[in-house]
């Protein structure tokens, strides 16, 4: 019953009064103090239009905050941080192999070069046996299989998650669910993941930021509502999906969502 | 009912049976050939007239062939310059348009004057080509610009040049574009072309259109069917030829090639 290293020293990412508004309208994020911790897994939960992507975009350099400030431990933001879609985000015409190969493809790196660390990659999300078929080719929890390949193909720091398996069945999440907590124990990421989803966040995470839309739906001030800690040891598994604890954790989870948006 | 063979056997036996009440219409009404020849004698005129056709035809397609060739080059690279420069794009795009919606009829004798009398052919492409290069153009630009936005940040995130982002992303991604532009870009060729000899005359070997006006002038109608069923033909070749390239190169990925039956 191991839980995930501890962090060694500061905290891995710092975010001081960050702020992003687009062209004169409200705020989708506002004055976000927060610190993630070196090879945690953080969930970030909210309803939609809650600034949670708008936040992990932050995170990613996708987006630049209108004010505030990102430091990173390091001094700059790692340049291979992982990031899975909400889709899968294939290229069509690329085959599973090639999927997993773009990003090393971009750094320069050749195809045979880089064939055995994406072998490895698919290997690791179950699909070594079938590099060469196309996205379509594949069932939506395989395409986000590729999709975590990809992300994990690099090497990252940090894993960045928006959502990632929302459009599957719920069978086919579970199971990722599961093969991602794998993951993250043996390679020790740092996961921060978005979803709306309160059980998944929960079966997930050691700590769950849950972000508000303000009064009632109206747009509102996307700051974070509530910091929960998860104390659960991992391994998870079907036992604390089953457990009281989980479902206490679930209506606190829930009770904070609920505080958050009145 | 909807099996191939009988898909392909439909609108050939209509086909024959147009042909057929043609030639009985024509021989019992006793119409005149300058009127309205009879299928066997428009075959007669066609194997009659069989060589100099034949080379009319080469002249036509050697003419319509170069000027597709110029018009996919130069509408691809057009569209990636546009794609890489949102003030270039300003600055030349309505000039492509007014190019495109002035009547080649109307330009032609001002670039028959520019190069010269002795230069028909030169004219006769350059008309052709400005048939021609628009849809290719228009389409390039709009598949360039449809790239999945995800896509986008996943390239920026793993720092991708802006040439690898053309090469590997919005070049493939606007493939199905392009080659749906140069089916109808392949069409507008031959059009142009023929327009283009109607108006500019003849250059240095006579071509198609210019055997219809000639056989016309002589009311030898039955030569003047046969230069249309060629031309017919030669459209139909180029549509199909097109076709299969667009077949063969979107079979396995793009939705709109994918057989959805079995």
């Amino acid at each position: 019953m191991s839980t995930s290293p501890p962090a060694p020293d500061g905290p891995l990412l710092t975010l001081s009064g960050v702020g992003k508004a687009y062209n004169g309208a409200a705020p989708a994020v506002a004055d976000v103090d927060l610190s993630i911790e070196r090879g945690s897994f953080v969930s970030l939960v909210g309803p939609s239009g809650c600034g949670k992507s708008t936040l992990l975009r932050l995170i990613a350099g996708l987006l630049q905050p209108s004010h505030g400030s990102l430091d990173w431990e390091d001094g700059d933001r790692p340049d291979d941080l992982g990031f899975v879609f909400q889709d899968a985000t294939l290229l069509p015409w690329a085959s599973a192999f090639d999927n997993v190969y773009l990003p090393l493809k971009l750094k320069g790196v050749s195809r045979d070069e880089a064939s055995g660390k994406v072998q490895e990659a698919l290997a690791r999300v179950g699909l070594g046996d079938v590099p060469d078929r196309l996205p379509r080719e594949l069932s939506g929890g395989m395409r986000m299989r590729v999709s975590i390949a990809r992300a994990l193909v690099t090497e990252p720091p940090v894993l960045l998650m928006d959502e990632p398996f929302a459009a599957l069945d719920e069978f086919t999440r579970e199971k990722l669910d599961d093969d991602l907590l794998t993951l993250w124990r043996e390679l020790g990421w740092t996961v921060i993941f978005v979803t709306h989803s309160v059980y998944e966040s929960v079966y997930l995470s050691e700590r769950i930021l849950v972000m508000s839309t303000g009064s009632n739906g109206s747009a509102g001030p996307g700051q974070i509502a509530d910091d929960i800690k998860i104390d659960a040891p991992y391994p998870r598994g079907l036992s604390f999906r089953q457990s009281p604890a989980y479902f206490d954790h679930c209506k606190a989870v829930s009770a904070a969502l609920r505080d958050g948006d009145t | 009912m909807s099996s191939p063979l009988f898909r392909l056997l439909i609108p050939i036996l209509v086909g024959i049976g147009a042909l057929l009440f043609w030639e009985a219409a024509v021989t019992l009404g006793d119409v005149p050939k300058f009127v309205l020849p009879a299928p066997s004698v428009i075959g007669a005129a066609l194997l009659e007239n069989f060589g100099s056709l034949m080379s009319a035809l080469w002249v036509t397609l050697r003419i319509t062939l170069l000027a597709f060739a110029l018009a996919v080059g130069g509408g691809v690279a057009l569209a990636i310059l546009f794609s890489q420069s949102r003030l270039v794009e300003m600055a030349l795009f309505p000039y492509a348009i007014i190019l495109q919606v002035t009547p080649v009829v109307a330009i032609a004798p001002l670039i028959l004057i520019w190069v010269g009398f002795d230069n028909v052919n030169l004219a006769l492409l350059i008309l052709a080509w400005i048939v021609a290069f628009f849809p290719i153009l228009s389409n390039t630009t709009l598949g360039l610009r449809s790239v999945d936005h995800n896509l986008m940040d996943l390239f920026t995130l793993y720092g991708a040049t802006r040439w690898q982002r053309l090469w590997s992303l919005q070049l493939p991604a606007a493939l199905p574009y392009i080659l749906g532009g140069m089916k109808i870009s392949g069409g507008l060729a031959l059009i142009g072309a023929v327009v283009a000899e109607f108006v500019a005359g003849s250059g240095s070997g006579t071509g198609l259109a210019w055997r219809i006006i000639e056989a016309g002038n002589r009311l030898q109608v039955p030569t003047m069917f046969a230069a249309l069923l060629l031309l017919s033909l030669l459209g139909i070749a180029i549509f199909f030829a097109l076709t299969l390239v667009e077949h063969l190169a979107l079979r396995r990925w793009h939705e709109s090639a994918v057989n959805r039956g079995s």
